[in-house]
């Protein structure tokens, strides 16, 4: 007998609908999967076998053709076990070919017949939605995951038994709907920026740097506390919305990084990838191209400590990304988008040994070697870092300190007004923050007053600061200029933002 | 002459021989010009070796001398013996004296001070570099240093800002700039003085031509002033010069627990006078066994003039040591958000500046 049951493959973070055809007919016993499957799915017919037998269900001996169609597209992982259990089930007459109809299926299946956690399966619930399904089916684990796609309901399984004698009506399970509720986390993150003592300017910059997205760069001696600011970054970014929530979710979904009680991942992503990362993990890649850490960072930060350790060709995958704000991976048959919009932020130390200009302690290196560690970062990855700034060693009075320092609630407060503004007035142009700014709006929308102006120009003469530092000057200085609630640029907050260009400067002491 | 001159060169080419051996050599037999006409012999009985005879008369040397000569004539390089009236005349009694200079401008007659000290210098080595030259060269001393970066580039820039002669002593070829972002500098030097090196035009800067070219800078000088210096400072191999030499070694006191003061604060230990301000300087002079007169005395100003209350309260602040924004905002009592704007006003007439760690520091 013939059967066909609905379930959902992924190519990156897009699900397209897949039916998995069964064939039951007599001959020599044997169970075929056709329709390019991956190993994964091969290794399903000893587990759908195991798992039939152990619930307690007869397995037909007798010639068993599998096809996943549409045929020409390669299918992987482990969500298409359920379904073809289930597929089998229907073709061997035990459960009716109707009650399967409306319904998105997919689980993994262990060999005891209960039902697996599977990775993308909030991916698959949206694409189920928008291919017009009413009802899935997916595993207990998931069901949390996928309980904030609108529209459909979600019947969560334990076991393959369960299932089947929900679609036999023994024993319907019940099922459980979207839930509205919708709260950006705001205590999830246990870092708090009353915990930094001192630093009252690096704090000022990540304020900065925060309000407007900008990319940021910072360079201290060892211990100064530039790990310790960068944690505590994504704690003042603003609130989520739902849909980047959204979107950060589908990404740890494919990624199988989803913990199962959470439904929606609520606190933006801190990544940081240790320098000794490859290229292909840092963009993503893969023969399944799977998302890498620049997606992981999506609609949050990427930290990346001790950036002249990481080698030129690891970082220049970087640009890209940075650039357009998703990556594509292309293999032969298909290629894969993954969103990556995040604030990169990065740490070095002054050089090598790390105490260069910090006269209480020798600096190891040579003078050449001193001066040359920073300007291995030059070129165009650091044409995309807006904000650099220095981070003092504390000196330990400073570390005694009991005075209370601003929590990391109130100076969100304060970026959650200026992103406001700059949302408000970017709303017809496509961007919505001042670090996205580009060519003509730069001109558009960065007015400095007379005095400013003639800073900037006296900083250029004198300072020597390149042609590429000019606009990002001004970009900085826009959204100084939005945290004062000043519609024009003036002097102070050109004065600010080139004080956040000091690679531009000279680098020597 | 040019003949002579020649002779000069070859001998000062030939390697592994003392100088002192060729000087005496030249002495007895009465002139350059007989080395080049004395017997095998005599020359063996001096201290030359069978290799060194050969090598004077060596083809590779004659030609080595004529590119020598023509590289000189063509970038305006005077080649100066010590015989020559140009010679400095301290540099003569040192143990070690070099037998041809390469000299770019002409080297001054006066007395000659020496200040050297750390490249990596902080904000206060340099002030303190450039403020000493400056008061030195306004009583007409000569400064002589390195032209390194850090406190040799301060102590040249203090005294040519006060219209005064300082000499750079090269450990590379004069034809080369090094460092290369002191081309302006060097320029500037070569018209009030001179920048002179014993190696010929085209010897690039080596690591091990430096230590030679510090007993030189402390033997042209009456003494040596080590600003700022570490424990393993070059600048301290100046002072040992400076010793060996029977020069005065004097010393700029620092925090004792600023790793570019451990040098200096050790001098002093060790007996090197303590200089607080340029009056000590020829004060000691005036004691010394080379006849030192003193002249005009002045004082430099702290350029203050055209600055804000505010910008004033900052320059004290950082004359005392490098400071942080941060540091800078709770010592002067400015708020953090004005701070900037006053201290690239400051920046952009030169008179702080931001180090790579982000200290701000006041380079006078």
């Amino acid at each position: 007998m013939f059967s066909r049951v609905s379930t959902c493959g992924l190519i990156g973070l897009d699900g397209f609908h897949i039916q998995v055809e069964s064939d039951i007919s007599n001959g020599i016993p044997v169970f075929d999967i056709v329709g390019l499957a991956d190993t994964a799915v091969k290794e399903a017919r000893e587990r759908v076998k195991a798992a039939i037998k152990n619930s307690g269900f007869e397995y037909p001996i007798k010639r068993i053709t599998v096809n996943l169609a549409p045929a020409d597209t390669r299918k992987e992982g482990s969500g298409f076990d359920l379904p073809l259990a289930l597929s089998i089930l229907v073709s061997s007459g035990i459960i009716p070919q109707k009650a399967t109809d409306d319904y998105m299926i997919a689980g993994e299946l262990a060999l005891d017949g209960s039902v697996r956690h599977s990775s993308g399966m909030l991916c698959k619930a949206i694409a189920a939605m928008e291919l017009g399904f009413k009802k899935l089916m997916v595993p207990e684990e998931n069901a949390n995951e996928v309980s904030v796609v609108k529209g459909l309901k979600i019947y969560p399984v334990k076991s393959l038994k369960e299932a089947a004698e929900h679609f036999t009506g023994v024993n319907p399970v019940q099922f459980k709907a979207y839930e509205e509720v919708f709260i950006p986390s705001l205590h999830m993150y246990c870092e708090d920026f009353s915990d930094v003592k001192g630093q009252k300017n690096a704090k000022r910059a990540l304020e900065v740097a925060a309000s407007g997205g900008h990319n940021l760069i910072m360079i201290g001696s060892p211990g100064s506390g530039k790990t310790m600011l960068a944690r505590r970054l994504p704690g003042i970014l603003p609130d989520l919305s739902f849909e980047e929530a959204l979107e950060i979710t589908k990404i740890y979904s494919v990624s199988g990084l989803i913990n199962q009680k959470t439904a929606l991942i609520r606190e933006r992503p801190f990544r940081s990838p240790h320098h000794t990362v490859s290229a292909a993990s840092l963009v993503g890649g893969g023969s399944n191209p799977k998302p890498g850490e620049v997606s992981l960072a999506h609609n949050g930060v990427l930290f990346l400590d001790e950036i002249p350790e990481f080698p030129r060709r690891t970082l220049d995958v970087l640009r890209q990304p940075i650039e357009d704000g998703v990556t594509n991976i292309s293999r032969v048959n298909y290629s894969v988008t993954y969103p990556c919009k995040f604030m990169l932020v990065a740490a070095a130390n002054p050089c090598k040994c790390g105490y260069y200009g910090d006269f209480t302690k020798k600096c190891t290196c040579s003078f050449r070697d001193a001066e040359n560690y920073l300007s291995r970062l030059s070129g165009p990855l650091m044409d995309r870092i807006d904000i650099h700034i220095q981070v003092p060693t504390l000196k330990y009075t400073e570390i005694e300190n009991e005075k209370a320092e601003e929590s990391s609630e109130e100076i969100k407060k304060r970026v959650n007004r200026t992103r406001k503004i700059q949302q408000e007035r970017y709303k017809t142009h496509g961007i919505y923050c001042n670090a996205h700014l580009k060519g003509s709006m730069i001109k558009q929308f960065c007015k400095v007053d007379a005095k400013g102006k003639k800073i900037l120009r006296n900083a250029f003469d004198s300072l020597n600061l390149s042609a590429r530092a000019y606009d990002r000057i001004l970009k900085v200085a826009r959204t100084i200029a939005d945290m004062d609630l000043s519609e024009d640029i003036n002097s102070k907050h050109i004065s600010e933002a080139i004080q956040y260009r000091a690679l531009d400067r000279a680098l020597r002491v | 002459m040019d003949r002579e001159l020649e002779y000069w060169l070859k001998l000062s080419r030939i390697s592994n021989l003392r100088t002192t051996n060729r000087i005496d050599l030249i002495m007895t037999l009465g002139g350059v010009k007989n080395v080049f006409e004395a017997e095998k012999d005599v020359l063996l009985k001096a201290g030359f070796t069978e290799q060194h005879y050969k090598d004077l008369y060596s083809d590779e040397l004659n030609q080595d001398i004529k590119n020598t000569m023509d590289m000189c004539s063509m970038n305006d390089i005077k080649i100066i013996p010590i015989s020559h009236d140009e010679y400095p005349e301290m540099l003569k009694y040192i143990p070690d004296p070099p037998l041809v200079l390469y000299v770019r401008g002409s080297i001054p007659k006066a007395n000659a001070v020496a200040i050297v000290g750390s490249r990596k210098a902080s904000g206060y080595g340099i002030e303190t570099a450039f403020k000493i030259a400056s008061e030195l060269a306004l009583s007409d001393l000569v400064i002589v240093s390195g032209m390194a970066r850090g406190i040799d580039t301060a102590a040249h820039s203090g005294a040519l800002d006060e219209g005064g002669k300082t000499v750079a002593v090269l450990g590379c070829g004069v034809d080369i700039v090094y460092p290369p972002e002191n081309s302006n500098l060097m320029e500037r030097i070569i018209k009030s003085g001179a920048v002179i090196s014993e190696y010929p035009p085209g010897i690039p800067p080596s690591t091990f031509n430096f230590p030679a070219r510090n007993r030189i800078i402390s033997g042209i000088s009456l003494g040596t002033l080590v600003v700022e210096a570490g424990l393993k400072s070059g600048s301290l191999i100046t002072a040992n010069f400076a010793l060996e030499q029977g020069r005065d070694v004097y010393a700029v006191p620092g925090n004792i627990n600023n790793y570019n003061s451990f040098g200096t604060n050790r001098l002093i230990k060790d007996g090197a006078k303590i200089v607080l301000n340029a009056e000590d300087i020829m004060d000691e002079l005036s004691f010394g066994t080379v006849p030192f007169e003193r002249k005009k005395r002045g004082k430099v100003k702290i350029r203050t003039t055209g600055l804000g209350e505010r910008g004033r309260r900052i320059i004290s602040a950082l004359r005392i040591e490098d400071l942080y924004d941060e540091e800078l905002s709770e010592k002067t009592q400015i708020n953090l958000m004005d701070l900037h704007e006053i201290l690239l006003d400051l920046e952009l007439r030169g008179i702080i500046k931001k180090n790579i760690t982000g200290k701000y520091m006041y380079i006078s």
